[in-house]
């Protein structure tokens, strides 16, 4: 186990940057993700991480010790291709083994170390076959038990659920993670999913365009987010961002129910909403319109949980409401969080 | 009838593939039985335009086999051919393998450029090149001996070799490199443990193709060597049995069946290697 720590690395393709200054430390034993658009620098993070791309500038610690001019092999991390690249000349047994192999692990272990490993992933019975002979979810776990085979102090997975189908996805999700809590690796996985990024990480790192925007737990990141872009990124359908004056007002679509849904308050900020469409979701309806008065021509989404029964016509004008603690505000200019102020 | 409408659009599909694949395959054979034909067909019959050409009007006769191993050196070149064709894949290999994977990967654009460039240095017909290499081989003191060929022939089975291995490292996914560096090797290391033997499919095509060129080529061979013990079978064979208008064809047609032997059955032997897709379930599919 290790701690995991860029200080401010840097990485250009000729005058692209690709990541722009990054600063990041895992805590031991933790389940990080990188969160971000493709293109925002997050692969290429954990691929400088793992020592297949030199940073430009800055520095990666891992362990304490400075890794920048060792190669990838001296660095005792694990990574989980997003292609898995099992090899395909070899049979499962021989593509778990191999990094003991690389590493001149006594041959005598092998047997025991490979049968652990499967285990771990009950896999054990698709050892004599070839990678081409497994299905996507099996070829996921082989990956996954030729990084752990070798005992690495850091496991770095790039997208690793993005090759299965939905349903697989969701039990593989729940398998990682129970895996990750059983071995205690430090463990940095990037994703551009979020449902995957919210339910695996301890902490999610949000990257746009080469620079983390936030960096926290998951309720942080959906409930106080840093700035608009990872108020936008998170959630589905996204935070509803409004101009008013100089600043933007956001609020989650959740969060802007009915009038008489909340009982007597005397926090609440009522708009005027008036209903363009609606689609109704079975456990949700999602309500799209325009707000009225004072942010006339705001396009924003209500979504009514299936517990919400009010009747609702598209075409009418409702008054809607949100509770003062939900709204956020961000400064027009910079898209930064800032202190709540009177509408 | 639909039923039977679909029977006979079966039948007929079935029936105009294997009329393709038969016409192939007589097409690929037929130069084989026509060698086989001719280096057994006793020299009146195979003269007399009366005779069935494709049969044997006579008894067959081992005659042209006699003159062409006891009264030429036709096992001596032989020898000199495997010699030289052993030699010059090996050079090639060394050369063109890291010299194609060098370009495959670690160039950036540049090497797919600079790969096109070495390619159409193969383009140059040893016609032209003939006359001032052989000034070089003199030069050097080769001349009249086979290490000259095997100084020149890498000069076109590199290019083009290293050329072709380009498109094979190509078509190999670099996670596959990049896991086996992580794994535990060097960048060297996952060359060999991991790239080498998926792109075996490719080296073998070196290595038949390099020795296709060895077997065939005639002009420098000519132009280098004037000892008959030092000759290649592509020049020996026509020097030795074209005797002024001459053509002892039996012979000649034994000469180069037996040439041809070893390249047709190492061709058989790993066709399915150079056809298999050799990478799948590497990656997602």
């Amino acid at each position: 186990m290790a701690i995991v720590e860029t200080r401010n690395i840097k990485k250009y393709f000729g005058d692209v940057p690709a990541v722009n200054g990054v600063d990041l430390s895992t805590e031991e034993g933790e389940f990080l993700v990188l969160l971000g658009p493709s293109g925002c620098g997050k692969t290429t993070l954990l691929r400088m991480i793992a020592g297949l791309e030199e940073p430009t500038s800055g520095e990666i610690l891992i362990g304490g010790q400075v890794v920048n001019d060792l190669p990838p092999r001296a660095r005792k991390i694990a990574m989980v291709f997003q292609s898995y690249a099992l090899y395909p000349h070899m049979t499962v047994f021989k593509n778990i083994a191999f990094p003991l192999k690389a590493q001149s692990v006594p041959k005598e272990t092998w047997q025991s170390k490979v049968e652990w490993a499967a285990s771990m992933f009950g896999i054990e019975k698709l050892l004599h076959r070839k990678p081409r002979e497994l299905s996507g979810g099996e070829r996921q776990r082989v990956a996954l038990a030729r990084a752990l085979v070798r005992e690495p102090t850091v496991f770095l997975l790039d997208e690793p659920l993005s090759n299965l189908d939905a349903k697989l996805r969701t039990s593989a999700r729940e398998e990682l993670q129970q895996f990750q809590r059983r071995i205690g690796t430090t463990t940095i996985y990037v994703t551009h999913d979020q449902v995957e990024a919210m339910g695996l990480g301890d902490r999610i790192a949000v990257m746009n365009q080469g620079k983390v925007r936030q960096l926290g737990t998951p309720q942080e990141i959906y409930h106080e987010p840093a700035d608009t872009f990872v108020a936008g990124f998170l959630g589905s359908p996204p935070m509803n961002l409004v101009e008013y004056d100089d600043t933007i007002v956001g609020f989650r679509p959740e969060t802007f129910l009915p009038r008489e849904v909340f009982g007597v308050q005397d926090d609440l900020v009522a708009f005027q909403f008036k209903v363009t469409r609606i689609e109704y979701l079975g456990a949700d309806r999602l309500l799209y319109g325009f707000l009225g008065g004072k942010l006339a021509d705001a396009h924003v989404i209500s979504r009514l949980p299936s517990t919400v029964t009010a009747s609702i016509q598209q075409g009418e004008t409702y008054e809607f409401v949100v509770q003062a603690k939900d709204l956020k505000f961000f400064d027009k200019e910079t898209g930064l969080r800032t202190g709540p102020r009177p509408l | 009838m639909p039923a039977v409408l679909r029977r006979l659009k079966r039948l007929g599909a079935r029936g105009s593939h294997f009329g393709i694949v038969a016409l192939f395959t007589v097409f690929a054979a037929f130069p084989f039985f026509w060698m086989v034909v001719t280096t057994f067909k006793r020299t009146p019959d195979l003269m007399n335009t009366k005779n069935n050409p494709f049969l044997f009007n006579q008894p067959p006769t081992l005659e042209h086999l006699r003159v062409l191993f006891f009264d030429t050196l036709y096992g001596r070149w032989l020898w000199n051919t495997a010699f030289v064709g052993v030699l010059v894949v090996a050079i090639t290999l060394l050369l063109a393998v890291p010299a194609a994977y060098s370009l495959a990967r670690l160039t950036g654009r540049g090497g797919e450029q600079l790969g096109i460039g070495i390619f159409l240095t193969y383009l140059v017909p040893p016609t032209i090149l003939f006359i001032p290499l052989a000034r070089v081989v003199s030069n050097l003191g080769l001349k009249d001996s086979l290490w000259s060929l095997i100084l020149v022939y890498p000069s076109f089975t590199v290019p083009f070799c290293t050329w072709l291995l380009m498109g094979f490292f190509k078509a190999i996914p670099r996670d596959l490199e990049e896991a086996a560096m992580i794994d535990g090797y060097s960048r060297f290391g996952a060359f060999v443990k991991v790239v080498i033997p998926l792109s075996i499919a490719g080296i073998l095509t070196v290595v038949i193709f390099s020795l296709t060129l060895v077997m065939q080529e005639f002009v420098y061979g000519m132009t280098f060597i004037s000892f008959a013990s030092q000759y290649t079978v592509s020049v020996g064979v026509p020097t030795f049995l074209v005797r002024g208008d001459v053509y002892f064809w039996g012979s000649l047609m034994a000469a180069c069946f037996i040439a041809s032997v070893p390249i047709a059955i190492l061709y058989n032997f790993f066709v399915d290697r150079f056809i298999a897709g050799f990478t799948v379930g590497a990656v997602k599919g």
